[in-house]
């Protein structure tokens, strides 16, 4: 505890929010290959403004890691990419987020189909009260699918990539409430990925789970890749850097830096990200 | 206070010295820091509640249970020589009024004055309520000169006029009068009762087919003439069709009756003499008694058949005697069939609300106030309900019922007046509050987590909804239906207003067409206990049926709780484990 605070008083906390300027440093550019582009996108929570300004666009096929410190707006970035912030009352956004040459933000968009492309990935497991099967195959449920090769095959494809299916082969009949932390999470991994969505949003997938557990977690993300364009908040900065190819640095609702991985963590070209990654305030 | 105490304690420890060297602390702390008198007031109180809970419990079982044990018959000689015959039914001590003291003889003034002006009295269950006028005597101590248990006092269960004490003077079997043998009484008795039931039979099966059916007939004229004018041909024609076969039904009504009357003449040729304490006699047809045997020499296995053959009767059969004797089997059909219509109602009307209330209604003033509201309802009196229900259902929706599709019936009421679907109607009304705030509640403790999966899975809100949020809250909400129907069943001032009577050995379902009759009223076994206790003219008699049909009435809501808790746990797992 005391060493704790010998450190701190060693080196006092950079308070970043008085002498806060918008510097922005962006080395990932909207164009070719790119899933998600998000244009000048301002997001409010009734009066107060979480996201400002927001311009990034995500790259298909790659993982993009969002850090930075609790409070920042990366997990209301990552669920405004599928327009989960819906359900709050009160919100409202300007801008744009751009999926497939189209604004999802535009009116007459269809949020369910919409949701539909983008499989979600929660901070906690949240597995239905179901079977296993039943809670992989819910997506194609939903979609009013009741071929039943067809379910099981989606469900054996599913558990697979989300490298389950071993474990979990022998009892999808039985609950999924009955699984461990941390199949429970791979299980929610291949509920989101059995509909072959495009994009793969996590928030926070890790963050309940035990070391062993996170491990196969970014063993399957790595697996992904390719496959799915995945983005990936963390409060873990070892964790960005070792499963993502970009990493976005957000402060206070802003994109403060966003490229490379190895750049943002080896050569910072700004001072707070180089604070935030270096662990000098977060 | 602890700090003063502890160097006091270690003082005392160093002052021994063979106790010098073990390291002694003295944990002590202020009374009322630690809460101890809170907890033993709240430890007191809980147990307070729970010995008037069993208490109260334990007074209705035991009342319950013991009241079809055969009791002996005392036969007591008072000292003017008369005497009195009959089951001892309670006892108490008095002071008896310096008025009946002085009418006394001098040896049982002394007697009372002994006893310090008191006086022990019990009251005797005489029964013979045709003679006496009366079925129950008070006895005081200082009359009593003897008390006899003879043998060959029998206790007779008659159809009517209750209970009868006394002894067999003779056997009529098929007029000729006899001797009085066991076995031969016995087997005649039984014929009798056999002969009973099959005038019963009759009565209830063939001929009440006939008057269904010439009920039909006569309906069948009424509805012609509505339809077509009185002096149309067609309902000329109908009334000619409907009069030949109401003549052929009245001929077969006579080929019924006239069975019946054969029967009742062998009836009337079987009979038994009785004679009371006193020596007036009776003679009942055999075909009237229900159950006799001889209080004080059945053996304990008798005692035992006759308990539970007491119990078949009440449990299966009608009642009888103003309802202190006999049966309960339409109360008991009336409050499970209503309760159960009832939770059909108020179950999709309690959950849709809640589910709006919830799920769909934007949160604001408006369902703030209808949140209030609902509350609320559930804290008007009963009685209020059961005036809206009569209001309202009864003569509002019930006379234009009949003015719309039983236009033929008028005058008479069908569904315009009190039944057993307006009274599950007003009780669905009264229980719904409670199916809504527990709905709500199970419906809030859903993980928002667990909606969001699903939305993000692409499901639509109301999938979301019909796929994981109701399998998730149907436990609780289940609750609420348990709750609601543990309020409903023991429901009663509503439904004295709304369809509940005295006697209606007409069941709401029977082989009528349309088999179902939701229009007909129907006995409650609360309102039976209310009846037996208080509305009969000898709520003596019926007391300890009091006790009889609360037991049964709490056994029938647990049954059908525990019913309704085996049904949710098999959901709870069925979901756990979850088909889609």
């Amino acid at each position: 505890m005391s060493t704790v605070a010998e450190a701190a008083n060693a080196s006092p906390p950079v308070d970043l929010s008085a002498q806060f300027q918008p510097t922005l440093y962006h080395t990932v550019e909207s164009g070719e290959g790119v899933a998600l582009d998000l244009r000048d996108f301002n997001l409010w929570y009734g009066s107060a403004q979480a996201l400002f300004s927001v311009d990034m666009a995500i790259q298909k096929g790659m993982v993009t890691a969002l850090i930075g410190p609790s409070g920042c707006g990366k997990s209301t970035l990552l669920r405004s990419l599928n327009r989960m912030n819906d359900l709050i009352d009160e919100l409202r956004i300007s801008g744009e987020v751009i999926v497939g040459g189209e604004n999802i933000y535009r009116s007459g968009v269809d949020v369910i189909a919409l949701r539909k492309r983008m499989g979600m990935v929660f901070q906690k497991p949240n597995p239905f009260a179901m079977s296993i099967f039943d809670n992989v195959v819910y997506p194609l449920r939903v979609d009013g699918v009741t071929n039943r090769a067809v379910l099981e095959e989606t469900c054996e494809r599913a558990l697979r990539s989300s490298a389950l299916w071993n474990e979990a082969k022998d009892r999808l009949k039985e609950s999924a409430l009955g699984l461990s932390g941390g199949q429970q999470q791979r299980l929610c991994i291949a509920r989101a990925i059995a509909s072959d969505p495009e994009v793969l949003l996590m928030d926070e997938p890790c963050s309940a789970l035990d070391p062993i557990a996170t491990a196969k977690i970014e063993e399957l993300i790595t697996e992904l890749k390719g496959h799915y364009t995945i983005v990936i908040v963390t409060h873990n900065m070892q964790q960005a850097a070792r499963v993502s190819e970009n990493t976005a640095f957000m402060y206070l609702g802003r994109l403060i830096e966003y490229g490379d991985t190895k750049e943002i963590f080896v050569n910072p070209k700004l001072g707070q990200t180089r604070d935030y990654v270096t662990g000098r305030f977060g | 206070m602890s700090l003063a105490v502890r160097p006091l304690a270690r003082q005392a420890v160093e002052d021994r010295p063979e106790q010098k060297g073990r390291s002694v602390r003295v944990f002590s702390a202020d009374i009322s820091a630690t809460g101890e008198p809170w907890l033993w007031a709240l430890g007191g109180a809980l147990a307070l509640g729970i010995i008037l809970i069993a208490g109260f419990l334990a007074l209705i079982f035991w009342n319950g249970v013991t009241t079809f044990w055969p009791k002996p018959i005392e036969v007591v000689t008072l000292q003017g020589g008369t005497l009195v015959a009959g089951e001892p039914f309670r006892a108490g001590v008095y002071r008896p009024d310096a008025g009946i003291i002085a009418k006394l003889s001098s040896e049982q003034q002394a007697f009372v004055e002994e006893n310090g002006g008191f006086a022990q009295r019990t009251l005797y269950r005489t029964a013979n309520f045709d003679i006496y006028g009366d079925d129950f005597r008070w006895v005081s101590d200082y009359e009593v000169a003897k008390v006899d248990y003879p043998r060959d006092f029998y206790l007779f269960e008659r159809q009517e006029w209750g209970n009868f004490v006394g002894r067999i003077k003779g056997v009529i079997i098929d007029n000729q009068p006899q001797e009085y043998v066991a076995d031969v009484m016995a087997r005649a008795q039984r014929e009798a009762r056999d002969r009973f039931n099959e005038i019963r039979s009759i009565e209830r099966g063939d001929i009440g087919r006939i008057n269904h059916r010439l009920e039909q007939e006569r309906l069948s004229i009424r509805r012609a003439e509505l339809r077509y004018g009185p002096a149309a041909p067609e309902t000329l024609a109908a009334t000619e069709r409907a009069v030949a076969r109401i003549a052929e039904l009245n001929a077969e009504f006579t080929v019924h009756q006239k069975r019946i009357a054969d029967i009742r003449g062998i009836d009337q040729r079987n009979r038994v003499v009785l004679e009371e304490v006193g020596g007036r006699t009776k003679e009942t047809e055999l075909s009237q008694i229900v159950r006799y045997y001889p209080s004080n020499a059945v053996t304990t296995p008798d005692k035992i058949g006759i308990y539970f053959s007491r119990w078949g009767e009440f449990l299966s059969s009608e009642p009888r005697e103003a309802n202190t004797q006999g049966g309960v089997l339409p109360a008991i059909f009336g409050t499970v069939a209503m309760t159960l219509i009832m939770v059909v109602i108020v179950a999709p009307f309690g959950v849709i609300t809640a589910l709006y209330l919830r799920e769909y209604a934007k949160q604001g003033r408006l369902v703030s106030m209808v949140r209030i509201s609902v509350n609320n309802l559930a804290g008007v009196p009963s009685i209020v309900y059961g005036v809206f229900g009569l209001g309202f259902f009864c003569y509002t929706l019930g006379i234009t019922i009949d003015q719309l599709f039983y236009p033929e019936r008028l005058p008479n009421p069908t569904f315009g007046t009190g039944g057993i679907l307006w009274a599950s109607l007003t009780l669905a009304l009264l229980t719904v509050p409670v199916v809504i705030v527990a709905s709500e509640e199970a419906l809030a403790a859903v993980p928002r987590s667990m909606r969001e999966g699903s939305l993000a899975c692409g499901a639509s809100k109301w999938q979301t909804i019909r796929y994981v949020v109701l399998p998730k809250a149907l436990p609780g909400i289940m609750t609420g239906m348990i709750l609601a129907m543990a309020r409903g069943a023991g429901e009663v001032a509503p439904l004295m207003l709304v369809g509940v009577v005295k006697l209606a050995p007409a069941l709401p379902i029977d082989g009528f067409a349309p088999f179902v009759h939701l229009e007909r009223s129907f006995m409650h076994l609360g309102f039976h206990i209310f009846d037996v206790g208080f509305q009969s003219r000898n709520s003596e008699a019926g007391k300890p049926m009091v006790f009889v049909t609360t037991l049964l009435l709490l056994a029938l809501i647990v049954l059908m709780n525990s019913s309704a808790i085996y049904v949710r746990n098999r959901l709870k797992r069925k979901y756990a484990t979850g088909h889609f």
